[in-house]
């Protein structure tokens, strides 16, 4: 049977909301703040190793970024992840969504034969959820995003009912396509949860809800220090300036503000019960136009 | 049209190929409706109030596009008495739920038939999953979760804006050269378009193409939340945090929740706890939530969890700690004990719902 392969794009984002944006080109600027991997990234990385953990077969993880994501890489192989690429190039810089998973695409089609593709369901920065199902788009795969549960289902496409002696003789004529392989997902919806049969190869985005990420092991951080990690650049992929980093993008930040969210908060002390209840009749008050108008709806 | 496009690419002092140009002069403007089981879902009516100021400044049609199976009339023409100039319903048994695929090909062909200048659908599981894959398909741009939109009336470029970096800043985009324009819109930041009766318009019901993919996800079940009221839709939250101290007090609560038919939310430290499951989740790394009324019960106000609620319409906080940063983004702060002040509040509405 064909290993299984799933492969994880991770993203490295800046640690604290302290980020400065380029006023002139309205491109984050992510130099001098720490940066880490995108903490919902580490979900899909989790729900990656799990897999393997029960299926075998093995994880690759790719980023695109500035030469330093390298380090985002290194965390991830730290955590059990196989093996691992940069993609990186100037060409790349100040992609928007579209730039972003057209490069990662290609990537993977570079990478080659591959199962189950699971992403973040979004980063933490720049917040739109978008490359995941953009690189579903580009590959051509069968999507679900804001995946709580996955299961991964391996079904024999020889016939259970012949005869052992002839399925041991497939075994020698290594057929590539001898497992289906279907991922069960539970995605959570406004409402409830949808169960959906995703068939392999599939792209899903995956929520907190999927797994507990663990923590790198210290033979995680040997293997990940000595881990050769290449690096491919737009010439690798096939791609051109025209089709990637702000060149190549669809989209213009035109101008950037900051929003007043500063609201004046009326401050009531409440410490004992008179002032607990003046405290609470007044909120009543303010609201109950609120919640009655509600109920008028 | 076309020539003026040609020209804003030539002051950028660049020769740019120009992969998708519109090259109607028909201004359209579509929003992308939603349906659960054949109801119109209120994202609609939403993206219909964008849709018409939009439509009127631009002196544009308004389409409201449904997708679904078997759609009623008097929903149909519910839209247009809602402000809409035309409804393109594509209806199939394929088409009765949201699946990427078939939801995917069937509007890729539209876009390519009729060419709209915009397009719009809510920033919804629904849209934030199908808008990317059709911004591939169609070659185009799209912009995530918008919560402020205008255009410009000359070149009908839509001026996006949409909080990033956990809202920190706000951010307008444009997609000069391509079209359509895509956007994603936040559910619950605009009033859903009004009804008028008499007005009129145009229904085409279009039978969607017969070789529709599908097959490649199929649709097992679905498993209703036991909230009442989904969080992400929800009039009135009420969130908890760490000062709820235990499992066992999340119930006090939800009894305030129940009072008040809101919907109940937790800070990422609730949920780590396992005192209340994820999809009660609020802020960065869970729902971002425009309720018209927030109640944060003993929360700090994280930079994460501030991120996911600060839109919201009126903001109260109770917490013990007077100098706690959620009392900067709220509009009534109580400064005192969760536990007295909580259940004195379930008393007083219940006594004002009796009352009214």
């Amino acid at each position: 049977m064909k290993p299984l392969r799933i492969i994880v794009p991770i993203k490295q984002v800046p640690e604290t909301g302290a980020v400065k944006m380029d006023e002139a080109t309205g491109v984050m600027i992510r130099d001098g703040v720490e940066a880490i991997i995108n903490p919902l990234d580490l979900y899909a990385i989790e729900a990656a190793l799990r897999l393997r953990e029960r299926h075998g077969g093995c994880v690759t993880t790719l980023t695109m970024g500035p030469p330093k994501a390298i380090t985002a890489l290194r965390e991830a192989i730290a955590m059990g992840v196989d093996d691992a690429v940069l993609i990186s190039d100037k060409f790349f810089a100040g992609a928007d969504t579209w730039a972003t998973s057209n490069v990662l695409a290609s990537a993977i089609r570079k990478l080659g034969d591959y199962d189950l593709i699971i992403c973040g369901e979004r980063a933490t920065d720049g917040d739109t959820g978008q490359v995941g199902p953009g690189i579903a788009a580009w590959l051509n795969l069968p999507v679900a995003c804001y995946v709580g549960k996955v299961e991964l289902i391996e079904e024999s496409r020889s016939n259970s009912e012949m005869p052992r002696d002839s399925i041991n003789r497939q075994k020698g004529s290594t057929d590539v396509n001898e497992v289906n392989r279907t991922c069960r997902v539970r995605r959570l919806v406004e409402d409830g949860a949808e169960i959906l049969d995703v068939c392999l190869p599939g792209l899903i985005t995956v929520v907190k809800e999927v797994a507990d990420p663990r923590l790198p092991t210290l033979r995680g951080k040997q293997r990940a220090k000595s881990a050769t990690i290449p690096v491919w650049g737009a010439a690798d992929l096939g791609l051109s300036r025209e089709n990637t980093g702000l060149e190549g993008s669809p989209t213009r930040v035109v101008t950037i503000t900051r929003p007043k969210v500063s609201r004046i908060c009326e401050k009531l002390i409440a410490g004992d019960p008179a002032s607990v209840h003046t405290a609470a009749m007044h909120i009543f008050k303010h609201i109950s136009a609120d919640i009655g108008g509600l109920r008028h709806d | 049209m076309t020539e003026k496009i040609g020209r804003e690419i030539q002051n950028h002092g660049k020769k740019i190929e120009c992969r998708n140009v519109v090259e109607t002069s028909a201004r359209d403007i579509w929003i992308l409706g939603e349906q659960s089981d054949g109801r119109i879902l209120p994202i609609t009516y939403e993206l219909m109030t964008r849709g018409r100021t939009l439509a009127d400044k631009r002196e544009a049609k308004l389409t409201v596009v449904m997708l679904g199976n078997a759609l009623k009339d008097a929903d149909l023409n519910e839209l247009i008495e809602r402000g809409a100039d035309r409804v393109l319903a594509v209806e199939s048994e394929g088409l009765a739920h949201f699946l990427p695929e078939p939801y995917t090909e069937c509007l890729t062909r539209l876009i390519d038939e009729r060419r709209p200048e915009i397009l719009l659908a809510g920033a919804t599981s629904t849209g934030r999953t199908l808008m990317p894959c059709i911004a591939i398909k169609a070659n185009t741009g799209l912009t995530a979760d918008c919560t402020l939109l205008d255009i410009e009336t000359t070149t009908g470029n839509l001026l996006q804006t949409r909080p990033a970096i956990g809202g920190n800043i706000l951010a307008t985009i444009k997609t000069p050269r391509h079209r359509p324009q895509m956007a994603t819109v936040r559910p619950r930041s605009t009033p859903q378009a009004p009804r008028y009766v008499n007005r009129t318009g145009e229904i085409i019901r279009l039978p969607a193409p017969p070789d529709l993919p599908s097959g490649r996800i199929k649709h097992v079940g679905f498993e209703a939340s036991s909230e009442d009221q989904g969080l992400a839709d929800a009039d009135v939250v009420v969130c908890v945090g760490r000062g709820i101290k235990r499992a066992e007090h999340i119930s006090l609560a939800r009894k305030l929740a129940d009072t008040l038919g809101a919907a109940l939310g937790a800070t990422r430290d609730v949920v780590d706890r396992g005192w209340l499951d994820y999809p009660h989740q609020v802020g960065l790394s869970g729902k971002t939530i425009a309720p018209r009324l927030y109640i944060g019960l003993g929360i700090s106000g994280t930079i994460q969890h501030i991120a996911g609620m600060q839109t919201a319409g009126t903001i109260i906080a109770v917490n013990r700690d007077p100098d706690a940063q959620i009392f900067r983004v709220a509009d009534i702060g109580i400064v005192g004990d969760l536990f007295e002040v909580v259940p004195v509040l379930i008393d007083i509405f219940k006594k004002g719902k009796a009352a009214s």
